[in-house]
């Protein structure tokens, strides 16, 4: 009797998983079917290159393409270098349980608990008004460097704490000085996750919208240099959306042209972790 | 770390410039959160000083022009559509956690994670503009207006479980191999080796995952600016339109000015510290939970 319950009791919850596994998935295939139906019909080399014209119902986005690479291009140039620093010195420069490495990490947890529209009030207060870079390109880059900052050093420096100690060990003992070690053991060993950090923080950079409106601004023209106002691809749809009548199919097509990017970034990363076997050792 | 007190390796110039540098970098990083937190107060002061805390929730509506700071209902707005969506999507990302480890062929597990971890890149104004063109229509058919509490739930929800989905997976991952089989050995069928031993030995790292998922919901901004329809009204109904405190900021933010700018910094400095909190929770959990793992 009880063994029959038994039975009805597990046949039940395995409907109900698949069952929940289903939900999962319906709206996903949904999305991206959305987003490739009505996406992809729009979608032409034209599209990709030519500017927009009458506020993004026509035309295409060119520019906002150039914008978003070079606010990418701000945000990489200064959290890559500042998070290699931080991840050198949180790992080669103090010991885990140091004060102010905890310290550090700490803070650093938090940061990237953050929301980004908290991030975007920031970016404005200080990057537009204190810093008097107004609603500029420089101040789109340098807001979302500070959102990327703390999952780039967590990556960068766990990739630096899976050297073995036997490398550090020997290259003390052959008498190579700190710096040496840096650049000739460390680093290169170091490189995959290096690369998988930095495409993370390159993703969540792409993919960011409510901390680029007000520190980077809406104009859809090409820019001309960094202190221009730019429109990334996330703000373009953003705007396409809500405040153009009609902008709906190019916003689709934008859609996919950002998923599509993210997609490449995110195999690229998973292809390079799992090539170098280091999936299992870097936070995901 | 590798150093000795008496350091007997070549001490150059070169390291001194390297490990000063690296120093500086770190501090400025480390010093990032507090310079945040520092620009939040400083902007929010006069909020703080002319207006003062409680007219923040005694005031009579929301006018900032008119001099009129009520926050409450978009304080009600961001609790209902966050809690909901957090309720909506525990048990499906716990489910389906489950689903991957214990009831999918291998190779179906491996695509469905795989799937999820592409769900979790997606940008969020992606998913509000699918809820803006697909979901809210919907709604709106089979109960007008359409952007609703119901619709930023549903997005949200839809966010979150991915989060929530891969901590889980991850901390059933963690549960030792002996465990399964010791539950295995005893008889125990699919059903109760899932519900007492699988599910107590990862509540912890379960719950810190819904932690996470509710800072990202409370924070997230660009789905339910979209979907909501950001009528500023304490809901009563799901099918009401709401606004939360991020919808708010993104709105106003652009043309605010004096008091009004110092009262949407005042409102991005309390969602601060409610992330903050949620996050360092979710944090503390995490250290125990590793640290009773590896015992």
């Amino acid at each position: 009797m009880s063994r029959q319950s038994n039975h009805v009791q597990e046949y039940c919850l395995t409907v109900i998983i698949w069952t929940a596994a289903t939900m999962v998935s319906i709206p996903f295939i949904w999305l991206m079917g959305d987003l490739l139906w009505n996406g992809w019909s729009h979608l032409s080399f034209n599209f990709v290159f030519s500017a927009p014209l009458n506020a993004g119902r026509e035309g295409g986005i060119g520019p906002i393409l150039i914008s978003t690479l070079l606010l990418v291009g701000v945000c990489m140039g200064v959290a890559v270098p500042m998070g290699m620093g931080t991840a050198l010195f949180l790992s080669e420069y103090t010991r885990h349980d140091h004060v102010l490495g905890r310290l550090i990490r700490g803070s650093l947890d938090v940061l990237a608990g953050v929301p980004s529209i908290v991030f975007g009030l920031f970016g404005n207060a200080l990057f537009c008004q204190v810093l008097g870079f107004g609603f500029s390109i420089l101040s789109g880059g340098l807001t979302l460097a500070c959102m990327v900052l703390p999952i780039l050093i967590r990556t960068v420096e766990e990739s630096f704490r899976v050297i073995s100690r036997e490398q550090r060990l020997s290259a003390a003992a052959l008498g190579l000085s700190k710096s040496t070690t840096i650049r000739t053991i460390l680093l290169p060993a170091a490189i995959p996750g290096l690369l998988v950090g930095g495409i993370l923080g390159l993703g969540r950079a792409i993919a960011e919208t409510a901390a680029l409106i007000f520190t980077s601004g809406y104009v859809d023209r090409m820019p001309e240099s960094l202190m221009d106002s730019g429109r990334s691809l996330a703000v373009h749809i953003y705007d396409l959306s809500m405040n153009v009548a009609g902008g709906n199919p190019h916003a689709y097509a934008t859609a996919l042209v950002l998923v599509s990017l993210l997609f490449m970034i995110n195999l690229s990363s998973s292809w390079i972790a799992s090539r170098w076997t280091l999936s299992n050792q870097l936070p995901t | 770390m590798i150093s000795s007190s008496s350091n007997i390796s070549p001490h150059s110039k070169r390291d001194d410039l390297l490990s000063g540098s690296v120093r500086f970098l770190a501090l400025t990083a480390g010093g990032l959160l507090l310079l945040v937190i520092a620009f939040l107060f400083y902007e929010s002061w006069p909020a703080l000083h002319h207006i003062g805390l409680t007219r923040f929730f005694s005031d009579p509506d929301w006018y900032p022009t008119d001099n009129s700071y009520r926050l409450t209902s978009m304080v009600w707005g961001t609790i209902f559509a966050s809690t909901g969506a957090v309720l909506l999507a525990s048990p499906l990302a716990i489910l389906s956690a489950l689903f991957c480890h214990f009831y999918a062929p291998p190779l179906l597990s491996r695509w469905f994670r795989r799937m999820v971890e592409l769900l979790a890149g997606i940008p969020s104004v992606v998913f509000g503009f699918w809820g803006l063109v697909v979901l809210v229509p919907m709604i709106g058919h089979w109960h007008p207006p359409g952007p609703s509490l119901l619709a930023g739930i549903l997005i949200l929800a839809f966010m979150i479980m991915p989060t929530i989905m891969l901590v889980a997976h991850t901390s059933i991952a963690h549960v030792p191999l002996a465990y399964i089989h010791s539950a295995s050995a005893l008889g125990f069928s699919r059903w109760s080796m899932m519900w007492h031993v699988i599910l107590p030995t990862t509540k912890v790292g379960i719950f810190t995952g819904i932690l996470l998922g509710l800072a990202r919901a409370l924070g997230e901004t660009m789905a339910v600016l979209m979907v909501c329809g950001n009528v500023v009204q304490t809901p009563s109904r799901l099918f009401d339109p709401i606004r939360t405190l991020t919808a708010n900021i993104a709105l106003e933010m652009g043309y605010a000015l004096g008091d009004h700018r110092a009262a949407l910094f005042m409102s991005g400095l309390f969602l601060m510290g409610l992330v903050v909190l949620f996050v360092s929770m979710a944090e503390g959990l995490r250290h125990r939970n590793t640290y009773v793992a590896t015992k």
